[in-house]
């Protein structure tokens, strides 16, 4: 139950909200190992990560970032930069959406979504640092695919939740949440819901 | 400084509205019981349905309130599907719908859950600043139409469309006319005579009332079919035990309008002029929305190039101002306002774009305030944003 004079948001996303850590001053990203940007402003967010890495150790030192969306997008984007620092690219590459809602405190449910774009933007970026630097070998590509955006489910999630029992289209978005809010996904989830039913139980 | 521009969401009581209302507390009599109590809940409910009923130019039997605009405009809406052939009502009735693509959502939702019962709906686009285009009105028009229902004042971007010259249109094409006059009543003189409407919807809390009540005027002879059924309140016509109070609250309401609406326009002008001006003078790439003169004088949407509203509607909140915004973000979908899409700006001006609704007591001081404390929210949010390119407005925008 939110409290008068209360936020919808946790304490530190407002704190990542209004004094943002690590922001890109300027266009100019030269002196950047890496750059990586995802999201488009039809939807309403768009971020752009930047990354310089040790080169001997593969190891983050130093994060920055433009965001074009919501407070939860620009908290999101700005914690991430600071979780990544000291990192090394393999572990940066796989933070979830969800360790970076729960450095922030959580998120509300129909914000989720704000959340992915900045780890998928990071990841990118670390790709682009890999291409750069004649590691194309090392460039992976998005292991899981979000399938639904507002709710930051993945194909994996999918998997998951057929796994676990859900057979239907209504099983799946009870367990998954899938689908609760712009619905444009259903089409998709459904061929991903036969395909593992499929795969899994040979139905 | 704490500043309230969201006048279109909802108003703060009027002092006056609330007075009579915390001294009409005790009275808890319900107006359809013959006793003493009874009567005197009775008395006041029919006085304020005389004060709503001349505020409008009606007859006080045309007046029936309800529980909201929503409920008004779904009442209205749901006259138009029934067609069975028991019902007097709905037997008699044609069953397209034309409304406009700005309506508020319970118009919209409504007629979409009207044409999977089978009714047909059509769709007037609007133009550039919100009007609607009024060959293409003609064009739908037939004996098909049952009914036209046109928002009188847009609640976002605040365009008044012409109701008089659209009734009479509607009127000789042997169609019924609504118009959800939500926004504009208290705000702009409203006369159904005048207008000629059929229906009109009011609600209270946008002119200083209470919530959860509100008004819809049905023309004298107009057929009527109740949406809330089990009651002979409001002569059959909306069945629930009379909400005394808040009716008492909506009285006193238009009563205190009928004061203070005549000054108001003038010093509301002139607040949306200094706000309009100083925007334009302090902030870069910006678009404004809506009609520049056929508009609600205390109603401003302006959008922000390279800038997403909902982070400066959460910036200006922690300065003490509320407005609102047409972004996706804050409403909990993922698209932006349908008003602002129809009128044709692309997506991000819609996703960045605020409204600034102004009230009785707003102030020339609070528009100062705001145009201190905007211009370097916006700077701050566009030096973070991947989307600003400044003088990129222009491109932006096509």
């Amino acid at each position: 139950m939110l409290q008068a004079g209360e936020w919808a948001y946790s304490d530190k996303l407002k704190e990542h909200f209004m004094n943002p850590k690590n922001i890109l001053q300027g266009e100019n990203t030269d002196d950047f190992d890496g750059v990586g940007m995802e999201g488009n402003l039809q939807c309403g967010d768009q971020m752009m990560v930047v990354i310089k890495v040790d080169k001997v150790n593969d190891v983050i030192t130093d994060c920055q970032w433009k965001t074009y969306g919501c407070a939860s997008a620009i908290a999101s984007t700005s914690v991430l930069s600071e979780m990544v620092k000291g990192m090394t690219l393999d572990q940066a590459f796989h933070i979830s959406p969800k360790e970076v809602a729960q450095e922030l405190g959580g998120l509300p449910d129909h914000k989720i979504h704000c959340s992915v774009l900045g780890d998928k933007a990071l990841r990118a970026a670390i790709n682009n640092y890999y291409t750069r630097n004649g590691k194309e070998d090392k460039v992976k590509q998005e292991q899981a695919k979000i399938v639904c955006q507002c709710m930051s489910i993945t194909d994996h999630d999918i998997e998951d939740a057929v796994l676990e029992g859900a057979r239907s289209y209504f099983e799946l978005q009870e367990r998954t949440k899938l689908g609760t809010v712009c619905g444009q996904c259903k089409d998709e989830a459904e061929l991903l819901l036969e395909k593992f039913k499929h795969i899994h139980f040979g139905a | 400084m704490k500043v309230y521009f969201d006048h279109n969401a909802t108003t703060p009581m009027h002092p006056e509205v609330k007075k009579e209302m915390i001294e009409a507390m005790e009275m808890f009599g319900n107006p359809s019981s013959m006793h003493s109590w009874g009567r005197e809940a009775r008395a006041n409910v029919e006085d304020a349905r005389r004060k709503v009923a001349d505020f409008i130019g009606a007859n006080d039997r045309e007046i029936v309130f309800v529980g909201s605009g929503s409920e008004a405009n779904n009442t209205v809406l749901s006259l138009f599907v029934c067609g069975t052939s028991q019902c007097i009502v709905g037997s008699k009735m044609r069953s397209t719908i034309i409304t406009t693509r700005i309506e508020h959502p319970c118009v919209l939702e409504t007629s979409e859950c009207l044409a999977h019962r089978g009714a047909r709906v059509k769709y007037l686009d609007v133009d550039r600043y919100g009007k609607i285009d009024l060959d293409q009105l003609a064009d739908m028009l037939g004996d098909d139409v049952g009914l036209v229902s046109v928002m009188m004042a847009n609640n976002e971007i605040g365009t008044l469309q012409d109701i008089e010259t659209i009734t009479k249109m509607v009127h000789a094409s042997g169609s019924l006319m609504h118009t959800d006059a939500v926004q504009a009543v208290g705000k702009v003189p409203v006369d159904v005579r005048r207008l000629g409407v059929d229906f009109l919807t009011i609600s209270a809390h946008k002119m200083y009332g209470p919530k959860g009540v509100g008004a819809l005027f049905v023309k004298k002879g107009i057929p009527y079919c109740p949406l809330i059924r089990g009651g002979h309140q409001e002569l059959g016509r909306r069945a629930g035990t009379e909400n005394t109070l808040g009716i008492l609250g909506l009285g006193k309401a238009v009563e205190m309008r009928t004061l203070e609406m005549p000054e108001e326009e003038a010093r509301m002008l002139l607040l949306k002029q200094t706000l309009k001006n100083g925007i334009e003078e302090r902030i870069d790439d910006i678009h404004f929305n809506g009609h520049p003169t056929d508009s609600l004088a205390s109603t401003l949407n302006v959008s922000f190039a390279g800038v997403e509203g909902e982070s400066i509607l959460l910036y200006l909140d922690l300065e003490g101002i509320a407005v609102s915004t047409g972004s996706a973000c804050a409403s909990g979908s993922l698209d932006p306002s349908h008003v602002l899409l129809a009128t044709g700006v692309n997506a991000e001006l819609a996703h960045g774009s605020i409204r600034f609704s102004m009230g009785r007591g707003s102030t020339l001081q609070e528009v100062e305030y705001l145009l201190d404390v905007l211009p370097p929210i916006i700077q701050r949010i566009r030096n973070m944003s991947t989307a600003y390119i400044k003088g990129g407005l222009h491109a932006a925008s096509r």
